[in-house]
């Protein structure tokens, strides 16, 4: 072999990786946009898990007022809604509120609720306690039932925002996916606590 | 193969001897009329489609076509035209003319260009051939946004996937091979501020097909795994979101358009300084606002994303950063119009579609620009407007460019003169046809004339109608081109080896018509 077809054979594989790199950049965009969008909260898609240990124990801030939007899924059988449609709170209150569920299908449906929240950069600020959206929900037929979200808003909420939405979107999974808890095992530890608590103001 | 008069040919019929030379040339010279021929024929069939759809908004209501054949023709014509015409017409282009120009005798890897050829008919034909497939063809737009080529695309949306990846490969490979020529073949002498402008905007093309081309086939194989092997890369449902479609989609797509245009850039600059008899003004800055165009493709993606919601620094980003490409193109206008200045200049056929270029593709420049204001592409976005823009940067941009370079360089392939009172009948009906079709839809877009649409409101009504009369007459003049270039090949006046008084390049000092094999020993350029 010649020098200048080792020279040639060189670039050709140099190139050739170039190609198949950018393919890999390719899928590498995926988790690299996860990364930024949970750094920047762009998308709203920035869930903030925590415990109610971690809550702040008094309300110190100002007034903020929370929209709660459902969005029922492709394929999913379900009447899916919030029980009220906007609450006033305080920075640093933890608040509740809850989503109404039926299957009306003639068997046991689950359900991912993924959530949303507006603005986005806004959305590190909501940190939920609990939610029924941290699990899949299974409902069986004709099953109705009223599913908690207990939060509070930190006190890093920029301060031009005055108004938070948060939104529910509520998709079937499939058999293969099942990871669910019976509804009935987070109802039942909340009914009793909040049964005074509960309001049936619909959106 | 079989050129030698020396070897005994083997008795074979001349259909199959016709057969095996042009199956399994490894010539650049044929390979180049092979990309050309298969180029013009997408060509016509895109433009085919175009009729289709223009016949059916000629006037309001529904004529002609269901709507979700419209959709398909509009679908396919875009992926028709943006991969099987613009594309491989200037990879033909770069086939004939690249070794010419540099003084090599072919390109650094034959067979592998052969092999980069014949994936293209293959992939096509399975394109195409989805319109007689149950569901009917991909009618989502050459976008395949998801979620709708996803979930909701016809079952040849597989096809179209395949179709897509043959035709990556065939680019990739085929820009390794010119990136390998263009750094290897070189003459004597040649050094890289010495090549010719076709070949540097070449160069710079090559490196961002295999940087761009990848990150399509990623996309579409995400499209693939999500739609048939249990992934969710786009579906909300899954944990996905269709919005990095189109982050994905266009960060290939922005470099797309781009690949789409800087070959014809390298034409004019061939071309101009030719028929002005004055030598190219500028060529370092031209160079040089090549790359700035190119580098600047990479991070501008997002300007086809300002109504998804995108946050307002973000917007800002992409503004600012897209309005900075006017400026490295606008060097290069200026050049070219510094280039004739006190120049001496004569208006043959491929001067004239270089100057429409340069005066058309300025235009479209222009309505891009204005769609580049993030606050007012909220108003343009998914209009007509954008239909104009893109059309005009495409047709008289890399559509012109290319009819230009082959008005400059037939004489050499094929040793005959055009016939130049023809050539400017096509140019001129050309251009008095595109304007009628094209300059309309600024006017609707503006006026809120969405686009992929069947059927409109009944204010857009004149301008549409006009859009339509142009389109057939544009359709027409097609046909004229067909014919002209047929006619020259099989015979005309005889060119000479110079072909244009004041043509330069190692491409004329090459006979008319170029033999098979040129430069077999390099020359020494000084």
């Amino acid at each position: 072999m010649t020098g200048s077809q080792n020279k040639q054979r060189k670039h050709m594989v140099l190139l050739g990786l170039v190609a198949v790199s950018m393919f890999g950049f390719a899928y590498a965009l995926v988790p690299l946009y996860e990364i930024f969008c949970d750094i920047t909260g762009f998308n709203g898609r920035t869930f903030s898990q925590t415990t109610a240990a971690e809550a702040p124990s008094e309300a110190i801030g100002r007034e903020v007022t929370i929209q709660f939007l459902a969005k029922v899924g492709r394929g999913m059988p379900w009447e899916f809604r919030p029980t009220e449609s906007r609450m006033q709170v305080r920075v640093g209150e933890v608040s509740e509120t809850r989503y109404y569920a039926r299957n009306y299908a003639n068997q046991t449906v689950i359900g991912q609720a993924v959530p949303s929240v507006t603005p986005g950069f806004a959305a590190p600020s909501l940190h939920k306690i609990e939610c029924f959206c941290f699990t899949q929900q299974s409902l069986e037929a004709g099953e109705e039932v009223e599913m908690p979200v207990r939060f509070y808003v930190d006190d890093d909420l920029p301060a031009d925002v005055g108004t938070l939405s948060l939104s529910y979107s509520l998709y079937p999974v499939s058999a293969s996916k099942m990871t669910s808890v019976p509804i009935e095992e987070v109802a039942a530890v909340h009914t009793e606590e909040h049964a005074a608590v509960h309001t049936e103001e619909h959106p | 193969m079989i050129a030698h008069a020396e070897t005994i040919p083997p008795a074979r019929h001349p259909l199959v001897s016709f057969i095996l030379r042009w199956t399994l040339t490894t010539n650049h010279k044929e390979i180049g009329t092979l990309y050309l021929s298969l180029s013009f024929l997408l060509f016509l069939i895109g433009g085919a489609m175009a009729m289709i759809f223009r016949a059916e908004l000629a006037e309001p209501g529904l004529q002609f076509v269901a709507a979700d054949f419209y959709n398909q023709m509009v679908t396919l014509h875009g992926l028709v035209m943006v991969f099987g015409a613009v594309m491989p017409a200037f990879v033909g282009l770069a086939n004939w003319m690249i070794p010419l120009m540099i003084g090599a005798p072919d390109m650094a890897l034959p067979r592998l260009n052969n092999f980069s050829f014949w994936i293209l008919p293959f992939a096509f034909f399975m394109l195409l051939s989805s319109l007689f497939m149950e569901g009917g063809a991909p009618n989502f737009g050459w976008t395949l946004y998801a979620p709708l080529s996803t979930t909701y695309g016809p079952p040849s949306t597989d096809f179209l996937i395949f179709g897509v990846h043959l035709m990556g490969i065939s680019s990739i490979l085929g820009a390794i091979n010119i990136i390998v020529t263009i750094f290897n073949l070189r003459a004597p002498g040649m050094t890289l501020m010495k090549m010719p402008l076709f070949v540097w905007t070449w160069l710079i093309t090559a490196f961002l097909l295999i940087m761009a081309m990848p990150v399509l086939a990623g996309v579409v194989t995400m499209m693939l795994t999500d739609r048939h092997f249990g992934t969710s890369f786009f579906e909300a449902s899954g944990g996905g979101d269709p919005l990095i479609f189109q982050h994905v989609f266009w960060f290939f797509g922005h470099p797309e358009v781009y690949i789409m245009i800087l070959p014809g850039f390298g034409i004019a600059s061939q071309i101009i300084p030719t028929f002005a008899r004055k030598k190219l003004f500028g060529y370092p800055s031209m160079v040089y606002a090549t790359v700035a165009i190119a580098l600047l493709s990479f991070v501008v993606w997002g300007h086809h994303m300002f109504a998804t919601g995108m946050p307002l620094a973000t917007e800002l980003y992409f503004m600012y950063a897209t309005m900075l490409i006017a400026i490295p193109t606008g060097v290069k206008v200026f050049n070219w119009v510094a280039t004739m200045w006190r120049g001496s200049m004569t208006f043959e056929t491929p001067m004239l579609f270089a100057l429409g270029f340069v005066v058309m593709f300025t235009i479209g420049g222009l309505s891009g620009l204005m769609l580049a204001i993030a606050p007012v592409d909220f108003q343009y976005h998914d209009t007509f407007f954008v239909v104009a823009h893109i059309h005009y940067v495409l047709y008289p941009g890399a559509i012109f460019a290319t009819m230009a370079a082959v008005y400059y360089w037939l004489p050499k392939w094929c040793g005959n003169m055009y016939n130049e009172t023809l050539g400017k009948i096509h140019f001129w009906t050309a251009v008095v046809a595109l304007n009628l079709t094209f300059f309309p839809m600024h006017f609707v877009g503006l006026a809120g004339m969405p686009r992929r649409i069947v059927d409109y409101a009944l204010p857009y009504t004149g301008m549409n109608t006009f859009a339509s009369f142009g389109a057939f007459l544009l359709g027409a003049t097609q046909i004229l081109f067909l014919y002209i270039v047929i006619k020259t090949v099989r015979g005309g006046e005889k060119a000479t080896d110079q072909v244009w008084e004041s043509a330069e390049g190692l491409e004329w000092t090459v006979p008319s018509p170029a033999p098979l094999h040129t430069f077999e020993t390099p020359p020494r350029v000084d």
